[in-house]
């Protein structure tokens, strides 16, 4: 992603009419669903993929600024800033505010009436794929998303012109089309009627058929939850890997704001000598030093040249719930190399699922070579959108080293443990059934520690004065569990595996276990509390004496006024001159 | 460190019957030995065989009996000599007692240490178990086996059997194994014994525990299922992946005089500024920035701990789901495993009866996790039951993290109905597809699953320790290429390939692969070049068997006498380089004009219409219609002016012309003008005549 930037490219249109302002929601008006949709996807963006350029015009406006000076069409930029160009923060910052300065600025008109032989969508078509001329189409990805509530653009005009229009518009997509640029519509839609996509759009999209059907209208409303700016889409081996929040760490940086770089460099222990580039490596072994070339290491972990090799195939009932040790990768066939690659994988994929077997196979990377679970996994089509591709998913084996007995550690008392019986596993059941997550998806929950990183990070770079509050999504439902009806499963539960005295036996489990270690604690502090009182601190302070005292003396106030005890004794004086207010 | 040392006696069956499996035993326990060398130096050893001709035991002398049991090697601390002593073991003679073993066994181990001992005690045993033990003087064999356990426990000993079967060992009688099965079974039920029972020899090598690993909680504390409910839980990892060892970097700068030099290599890093690098920025003047959009974000760590995320520490029950809706492939990471706190019996039975009521509705727990206090991030993942078969261990969970929202990438694949035609399987082809998922078959019921994760060793650190142990006598010693037994982990089994061959063969006949030509320049070679038999290797990332009708053994260069046709065939069809279908084409004109013209009374005719026809499809596949056409008119031409029009006759009456635009659509010849070439043929033969 360093060298490619995918360009993305967004076109708003704000129109005159009112409804677009007002909408017919409460608050949210077209304008606002799709300007905040842009911020949104700005901040993911700048995240995620910052390398990726993107630029914003609006168009049927009232002034215009373009390099190609056409009407109704107005990019939106900020300084230090090309019109093309990776988001920066006073960019988020600006868009996100730009609603109330918006009319005045800019201004709204809509661009095509009769009469005039202006076409603004045209035009700022045309501007788009200027704008996009940057950057050739095989490295980087063009898109065009196009926000707009007006299903019929050339609605208000008539005849010979309204054909020309069409067809001059239709062309210069097609153009742009042919340039690599996609083009992609996210259509709002009034509250009276649905945003009809056949219309006009249709043609300028080239949808037929099938596909108009499963074009949902509704795509702009979600707008917040729409995430613009994935990258590759054509990548046949893919991880869900986490995604960690540390490798935006990029690395220190000077007081003065200067990047600063790394030098490593490797000393001989015994000499102080540099040493460059050492190809050897050792492991200590009996009494001496084993010593191993690079190549020999590598050797080692070299078993066959294949990527991938079958060993055979068995039910899924043997893939264990504990037969896991990193993120899975994607499988999906391709025959750029191969001819008839697909056809074998389609056929094995098809036998697989039908008779509930997964592969085992070989995976001889050269970091681990290790047995992987090749599972089939069938294509999930929901809502009109893809939820599981279908392929093979590939797990990662763990090998008998790996797996630890750890359920066996704890046997050996001659008592075997108890099982539940059938009334508390009824009983369970019944709570369960009660504390059911319907339709939990995994997709469901953002990373709390993730949000709250990035939210610091926005607020510190945008200068907002607060950090805005993340919600943490995966606390527990409180309310849910204070249900009666959950609330009395749960005590039915509780009575069955607990028994009665169940409190009151747990504070005194608690007490006996706690005895040790904690009895000892007590006596420490009280005995802390009793030498403390043998001393006047603050004379002592105030004559400057306190170093004249031991360190075991010096603890005894620490204690007796729980303060850390770490450190050393000028680290102890100055924690109590503190604690004094001294 | 008393506590940290441990003492092992290994108990190992010598009879005749387990002289098959002895070399994996030997690599087992010589593999233990050295990751003891390596990672726990001060653990004590010993070695005791049984099934010996002689017996050898201190027992033997003051009592007598326990006769066949010889102990190899005292208990004694862990060296080399003692991983030869196991890479070494002497064969024995007689059938084993693996019971007066084990008496043995705990006999060494009680007179060494006594009862005040810290360290773990353990015993291993390795055997077949197929020869009955002998009738005690008094009560039952299996009063006395409870006895033995019995004194195990109270010395605190653990034991752990590794029974051998299956092909590993002959024939045997079954009543007795199943007696001694259930001998041994009551050692795990009444002690802390493991059982394992392998059959092949991989499963042999992973069966043992080389590595002593202690376990430790990643939490102890409550899991809530609500404010008003906790059950004590202790979490431990269950996988976590043994890593290569990290070897050190050797450095030779000290003098070979100085005998005391480490060696090492210590890492020193600098920072600088990049835009002056002479100059090292001292560490109060860095800070931390993170990168946001073009402009980097400084912030102290300081200011960063004020404002991060804090969770309490925690483990709390956010609800259960239908197992369904967690999908296999979203586990992020290695496994852990929640067990009730241990002697705590309300924990035990409420995790027991979530587990099972869990297991009973195919249900999963959703929880949210805080290990430790101060811990940056919050984890959820998913509770699997884990109801144990095994009445002396407490049901528990299993726990697996899930990925958050922002972990999960979601792209999108073309369905495989919209595939062409051409790549969708037809039911012919789905049919061996079937047949070949149904025979290959790892796990067939009734016998042991090959290759099961928790019996199968890593090929990689197996060849690193041999190849340690190698270098230790020889410094120079080559890295050990795969034997029999690991090479079945990385390759399929060659029984169940022979046994299948009918099966494989229909698959590999009725799919057809072969290389993209549009891709001339790959480098790689996907359908690889590999003597038939071990074809089965699917080659690449998309799963093909290679078929090795593809794989031309040696690169033919010219057009050669002996095999024209052949030649010609597999130099057009190489794909190294694109010059090679010119090349072919060349030297099979030469040839062809050879033959006609060295033709005495139209002896070579037949070879050199077969190679005109061999041109001539050749020509056609690589849409070179031209080269043949304009060939085949000047051979024509030549002939007649050189006296050799009966060639042409022989060819028109062979029904050989020009290729036609309706066979190559480069060609310019139509239908016609071809079908006419053979009668101007014939006609300019007539007129010459």
């Amino acid at each position: 992603m360093e060298i490619d930037p995918d360009d993305l490219f967004r076109d708003d249109e704000d129109d005159p009419d009112n409804e677009l302002f007002q909408g017919d929601r409460k608050d949210d008006t077209h304008f606002h669903v799709a300007v905040s949709c842009i911020a949104q996807s700005l901040k993911t963006q700048i995240i995620n993929n910052s390398y990726d350029e993107v630029a914003i015009c609006f168009f049927n406006t009232r002034e215009k600024r373009n390099l190609q000076d056409l009407n109704g069409v107005y990019v939106f930029n900020v300084a230090d800033r090309e019109y093309l160009d990776r988001p920066t923060a006073r960019l988020i910052k600006e868009i996100d505010n730009i609603e109330e300065s918006f009319m005045s600025k800019i201004g709204s008109q809509y661009g095509i009436v009769s009469g005039s032989r202006e076409n603004s969508l045209y035009n700022v078509l045309w501007v788009a794929q200027a704008l996009l001329r940057k950057g050739s189409a095989k490295t980087a990805d063009k898109r065009v998303l196009l926000f707009t509530n007006e299903d019929d653009p050339f609605g208000s005009i008539k005849g010979v012109i309204k054909t020309d229009m069409m067809r001059t518009t239709l062309q210069r997509t097609r153009d742009a089309q042919d340039l690599g640029i996609s083009i992609e519509l996210l259509p709002l839609s009034r509250p009276d009627s649905d945003f009809n996509v056949s219309t006009f759009y249709s043609d300028l999209l080239g949808l037929k058929g099938d596909d108009l059907a499963l074009f949902m209208p509704a795509a702009g409303e979600k707008s917040t939850a729409y995430n613009i700016g994935t990258g590759e889409t054509s990548c046949f081996l893919t991880d869900s890997t986490l995604l960690k929040y540390f490798n935006l760490l990029i690395s220190h940086i000077f007081r003065s704001m200067l990047l600063i770089k790394t030098e490593r460099s490797f000393i001989c222990a015994d000499t102080g000598a540099l040493v460059q580039g050492s190809a050897k490596r050792f492991q200590p072994y009996k009494t001496e030093n084993i010593k191993f070339s690079v190549e020999e290491l590598l050797e080692i972990k070299r078993f066959s040249t294949g990527h991938l090799r079958l060993l055979g195939f068995k039910p899924l009932n043997c893939l264990k719930e504990f037969h896991n040790l990193r993120p899975s990768t994607f499988v999906f066939p391709t025959d750029e190399e191969l001819i008839g690659s697909t056809c074998i994988f389609i056929a094995l994929h098809r036998s697989m699922l039908r008779l509930k077997r997964f592969a085992v196979a070989f995976y001889g990377s050269s970091s681990r070579p290790q047995l992987v679970a090749l599972v089939a996994q069938d294509e999930i089509i929901s809502a009109g959108g893809q939820v599981e591709p279908p392929g093979m998913h590939m797990i990662y084996l763990p090998y008998s080293e790996d797996i630890r007995n750890t359920e066996e550690l704890h046997t050996g008392s001659n008592v075997a443990p108890p099982h539940a019986n059938d009334d508390q596993t009824r009983k369970a059941a019944a709570l369960i059934k009660r504390f059911d997550l319907k339709d939990f998806s995994v997709f469901q929950f953002a990373n709390p520690a993730l949000q709250r990183h990035y939210a610091v990070l926005q607020a510190l770079a945008l200068e907002e004065d607060e950090i805005p509050e993340i919600k943490d999504e995966t606390v527990p439902d409180e309310e849910g569990m204070s249900r009666p009806a959950f609330v009395s499963a749960l005590e039915e539960f509780k009575q069955s595996v607990y028994g009665d005295n169940y409190e009151e036996e747990n504070d005194a489990v608690g007490n006996g276990k706690a005895s040790e270690t904690s009895k000892k604690r007590k006596a420490v502090s009280e005995n802390a509390v009793k030498e403390s009182g043998n001393y006047d601190w603050v004379d002592l302070a105030d004559n400057g004496k306190l170093k004249d005292l031991t360190v075991t003396q010096l603890k005894y106030y620490l204690t007796a006024n729980n303060l850390p005890l770490a450190g050393k004794k000028e680290a102890l004086i100055s924690r109590i001159l503190t604690h004094m207010g001294k | 460190m008393a506590r940290n040392k441990d003492a092992m006696v290994l108990l190992i069956d010598v009879s005749p019957s387990m002289h098959k499996a002895l070399p994996e035993i030997e690599k087992v326990c010589s593999m233990l030995a050295e990751k003891k060398l390596i990672y726990s130096k001060y653990d004590e050893v010993a070695v005791v065989l049984f099934g010996t001709e002689e017996a050898e035991n201190e027992l033997t002398r003051e009592v007598g009996g326990y006769e066949h049991v010889v102990v190899l090697q005292n208990i004694k601390v862990v060296d080399g000599q003692l991983v030869e002593t196991l890479q070494q073991l002497p064969r024995g003679t007689r059938d084993g007692d693996f019971l007066d073993a084990i008496i043995v066994g705990m006999d060494m181990l009680i007179k060494k240490y006594g009862e005040t001992y810290k360290g773990k005690k353990r015993l291993c045993l390795l055997t077949n178990a197929q020869f009955p033990i002998k009738y005690p003087l008094e009560g039952t064999k299996e009063d006395q086996v409870s006895t033995i356990a019995e004194h195990m426990n109270t010395h605190g000993m653990r034991m752990e059997s590794i029974v051998v079967r299956g092909s590993l060992t002959g024939e045997a009688n079954k009543s007795v194994m199943d007696e001694n099965d259930n001998l041994l079974g009551i050692f795990s039920k009444k002690t802390c014994a493991k059982l394992v029972h392998v059959e092949s020899p991989t499963s042999l090598l992973g069966a043992l525990r080389t590595r002593k690993i202690s376990p430790v909680t990643i939490f102890r504390g409550d899991l809530e299922l609500s404010p008003k409910m906790k059950i004590k839980v202790w979490v431990y990892k269950k996988t976590s992946e043994e890593k290569f060892p990290t070897l050190k970097k050797y450095s030779d700068k000290a003098p070979p005089t100085d005998k005391f030099a480490t060696h090492e290599v210590k890492v020193d890093f600098e920072y600088k500024s990049v835009e002056d690098p002479s100059k090292v920025v001292p560490p109060d003047q860095r800070i931390k920035g993170y990168r946001y959009g073009p402009q980097v974000i400084p912030i102290s760590s300081a200011e960063w701990d004020a404002v991060k995320f804090k969770p309490e520490k925690s483990v709390k029950l956010l609800g259960f789901s239908d197992a369904k809706n967690i999908m296999r492939h979203y586990y992020m990471k290695d496994v852990n495993v929640f067990i009730p706190e241990p002697g705590n019996t309300r924990a035990i039975l409420a995790v027991s009866a979530l587990a099972r009521a869990m297991q009973d509705m195919n249900k999963v727990a959703i929880l949210r996790c805080v290990w430790r206090q101060g811990q940056a991030n919050v984890v959820v993942g998913v509770l699997t039951p884990n109801v144990s078969d095994n009445d002396n261990i407490p049901d528990s969970f299993y726990f697996n993290v899930l990925p958050f929202a922002e972990d999960v990438r979601e792209f999108q694949f073309p369905s495989f109905n919209n595939f062409p035609a051409s790549w969708q399987p037809t039911e012919q082809q789905q049919e061996a597809a079937d047949d070949f998922v149904r025979m290959f078959d790892l796990a067939p019921s009734g016998k042991e699953e090959a290759l099961p994760p928790g019996l199968t060793p890593n090929p990689v650190l197996e060849r690193f320790y041999r190849h340690l142990e190698l270098k230790s006598r020889h410094p120079d010693a080559a890295v050990p290429p795969l034997d029999e037994t690991l090479r079945m982990i990385t390759e399929p089994d060659k029984e169940l390939l022979s046994q299948n061959r009918s099966v494989l063969d229909v698959f590999r006949s009725r799919f057809e692969v072969k290389e993209n030509p549009k891709l001339k320049k790959s480098s790689r070679r996907f359908l690889q070049d590999k003597p038939s038999g071990s074809n089965e290797g699917h080659a690449n990332i998309s799963d093909e068997p290679n078929s090795s009708e593809y794989a031309s053994a040696v690169k033919v260069e010219k057009v050669g006498d002996a095999t024209p046709v052949q030649d010609f065939e597999a130099m057009i069809n190489r794909r190294d380089s694109p010059q090679w279908v010119g090349k072919a084409i060349k030297d099979m004109k030469n040839k062809i004009h050879d033959l006609v013209e060295d033709s005495y009374e139209g002896d070579n005719y037949p070879k050199a219409l077969e190679c005109l026809i061999a041109l001539r499809k050749g020509c056609i596949l690589e849409q070179e219609p031209k080269q043949f056409n304009d060939f085949l008119r000047t051979l024509c031409i030549f002939c007649q002016e050189k006296a050799l029009s009966s060639f042409c006759e022989f060819l028109a009456s062979k029904e050989l012309s020009l290729i036609s635009k309706t066979e190559a659509v480069d060609s310019e010849v139509t239908d016609d003008e071809a079908r006419n070439f053979l009668c101007q043929i014939r006609a300019k033969d007539g007129m010459s005549a």
